[in-house]
């Protein structure tokens, strides 16, 4: 067993592209349940949006990569719009029920056979982000110390997605400290409250919606970009279940928290990961009880008993107050 | 308590204690309000004046329709018919944020203290003068720094009114109920409206708050506020009302000045059954 190597497999993935792209879409979502209240179960769909409008516009197409870029950011907006109009009136569970079919819906609608034209069914679509990478400043390589090395097209889509990651931070900051923001948490502790002030609710719900929804179709196609292929399955509801994971482990309703939140998730994942394939490479896990293909399951099982003790003991996440948790169960 | 005789008190004087009565100046009108959940018909108000710049108490037994026709005319719910108007705007099919916007703001029978605001916040919040409401002025600060500083003065002076100002930081759930009831009276005021509706103001206070809460509630009026609540507590009722209407099965069945309302046999049979006898002294 190599201690260092597993720790730089753990911090490849902590600092990555994808834990990046994850915290992107965590603020996103941060922005619909960590300040609105607003249970969106299908962030995902956001995500598949996004990436599928450059992928196809580019592929299908032949759009430049910008156009498929706004493509894709109006694409979240329209199904902001769609998901939002029916559902926001009514209470917040009805959303959350919507959301997750939504998402479910447009992944089998993408890979479905009459689609397949278009958006390559199953198979999906590859090699449409290629400007992407011929802009890349970074000479080809790779770059890092030691074990803990990136190539140098993921450190081109690294600096990319931290700095949307940065920026999309520093909006937050910016709105949720504003009026705006005010407005918005007031929405999250009593909509009645808000709406007998003069305040209409459905319009700032609105608002949030699009605005988390395009943060979540930015991650996705960030996400189509630096693999250079979309692929339906890909984008299946466990991706909003990690999501929600990483943004109550850092912390909900915190700026940091999503961001936090994905470098530590994807730490410990791979960690687990790492750390099982060694102990049964050297014999330190016997292979009766573990084999090597029940690795990823098993890791999951472990950052799931991780959880339910964070739940339990620090239900707040890492970056949350405990007090406030508390004042808001009253 | 008796508070000093203002002169929209005095205009009352004259009107003749009947359930629907014209006013001489009503702010509030309406008419043929009704709303039925189910079979149950919740409200048949044939019609209701209410007086400007007066306090006018809305009473009445458990299940009378009380606070759902407060959530009916505030828009927090849909009538299955009537019209009315404020100031002499239709207001009947407005969604609650524009009945508040319109200048007629309520507060609820249960507090709804934004939680996780600091009581300056809420505070803040109330205020229908800030433009970076708006999602893309948020983000310029210049843009709304002027107005929110004084929106903060504003919030000030109405914390030290209610002696809140040792508060003013700290979030609104860590509050006790009375406080809250006091919080959501200031933070009505904020909004700067012609009327409140007070859903229950005095519920769950202790009596040395509710003597305070009292005294803030004339002092509006005197002000100017066109005041309309909802109470149980008859001392309460007597001490502070201009005029008051008593509701019993969804319908209005009797309007009068405080001092006689408690000896009108339709108020009297509402509360205590029509089999009972007629009790010496009104309200015991």
């Amino acid at each position: 067993m190599d201690i260092l190597v597993i720790v730089a497999d753990a911090s490849r993935a902590a600092f990555g592209p994808v834990a990046a792209i994850y915290a992107l879409a965590a603020i996103g979502l941060n922005m619909h349940f960590g300040y609105t209240g607003l249970l969106n179960f299908g962030q995902v769909g956001f995500m598949l949006v996004g990436a599928y409008g450059a992928a196809v516009a580019v592929a299908t197409f032949h759009a430049p990569l910008w156009a498929g870029v706004v493509i894709g950011v109006l694409l979240a907006i329209v199904l902001a719009l769609l998901l939002g109009i029916p559902t926001l009136r009514l209470r917040a569970d009805y959303l959350a029920i919507t959301t997750i079919a939504a998402g479910e819906i447009l992944r089998y609608v993408y890979r479905s056979d009459f689609a397949s034209p278009v958006t390559g069914g199953v198979y999906g679509l590859t090699r449409f982000a290629d400007p992407l990478y011929t802009i890349n400043p970074i000479p080809a390589g790779q770059y890092g110390a030691g074990r803990l090395t990136y190539s140098s097209q993921a450190l081109w889509i690294m600096v990319i997605s931290w700095s949307l990651v940065a920026l999309a931070c520093v909006l937050m900051f910016l709105i949720i400290r504003s009026p705006w923001g005010r407005v918005i948490r007031s929405v999250r502790e009593d909509e009645d409250a808000a709406r007998s002030l003069g305040k209409n609710v459905f319009g700032y719900k609105m608002q949030s919606l699009v605005f988390g929804g395009v943060l979540g179709a930015v991650g996705g196609m960030l996400l189509a970009f630096y693999s250079q292929a979309v692929q339906p399955d890909a984008y299946n509801p466990v991706v909003t279940f990690y999501l929600y994971t990483l943004l109550i482990l850092g912390g909900a309703g915190r700026i940091l928290g999503p961001v936090v939140g994905s470098v530590i998730f994807w730490f410990i994942l791979v960690f687990a990961d790492s750390f099982l394939r060694q102990a049964i490479d050297t014999g330190f896990i016997p292979a009766g009880i573990i084999g090597p293909t029940e690795v990823g399951a098993v890791r999951f099982a472990l950052v799931g008993a991780g959880l339910m003790l964070l739940t339990i003991y620090r239900p707040q996440g890492i970056l949350g107050d405990r007090r406030e948790m508390m004042l808001g169960d009253r | 308590m008796t508070a000093e005789p203002v002169p929209q008190a005095f205009r009352l004087a004259d009107v003749a204690p009947a359930p629907g009565v014209a006013k001489p100046d009503p702010i509030l009108v309406a008419e043929d309000v009704t709303k039925s959940f189910g079979g149950l018909c919740a409200v048949q108000v044939g019609r209701l004046e209410v007086q400007r710049g007066a306090i006018t108490a809305l009473i009445g037994p458990n299940g009378a329709g009380k606070t759902t026709l407060f959530n009916l005319l505030t828009g927090f719910d849909r009538p299955d018919s009537g019209r009315w108007s404020f100031d002499g705007r239709p207001l009947a099919g407005l969604p609650a944020y524009r009945v508040a916007r319109a200048g007629m703001v309520r507060t609820f029978q249960l507090t709804k203290s934004l939680t996780l605001l600091t009581v300056l916040e809420n505070l803040k919040l109330a205020s229908m003068q800030q433009p970076g409401e708006r999602f893309f002025a948020s983000l310029v600060r210049p843009l709304w720094r002027a107005p929110e500083e004084d929106i903060e003065r504003r919030a000030d002076e109405m914390l030290a009114r209610f002696s809140l100002d040792r508060l003013r930081d700290d979030f609104a759930g860590t509050l006790s109920g009375g406080q809250r009831k006091l919080l959501e009276l200031a933070r009505a005021l904020m909004a700067q409206p012609t009327m409140i509706m007070l859903d229950e103001p005095m519920a769950g206070v202790n009596p040395a708050l509710t003597q305070s809460l009292l005294g803030h509630i004339t002092k509006l009026r005197d002000e100017g506020m066109t005041i309309l609540f909802v109470e149980h507590d008859m001392d309460v009722v007597m001490g502070i009302s201009d005029w008051v209407v008593c509701m019993a099965q969804g319908r209005l069945i009797a309007e009068g000045q405080p001092a006689s309302i408690g000896s009108d046999r339709a108020v009297i049979d509402a509360y205590l059954g029509a089999h009972h006898g007629r009790r010496a002294g009104g309200w015991a």
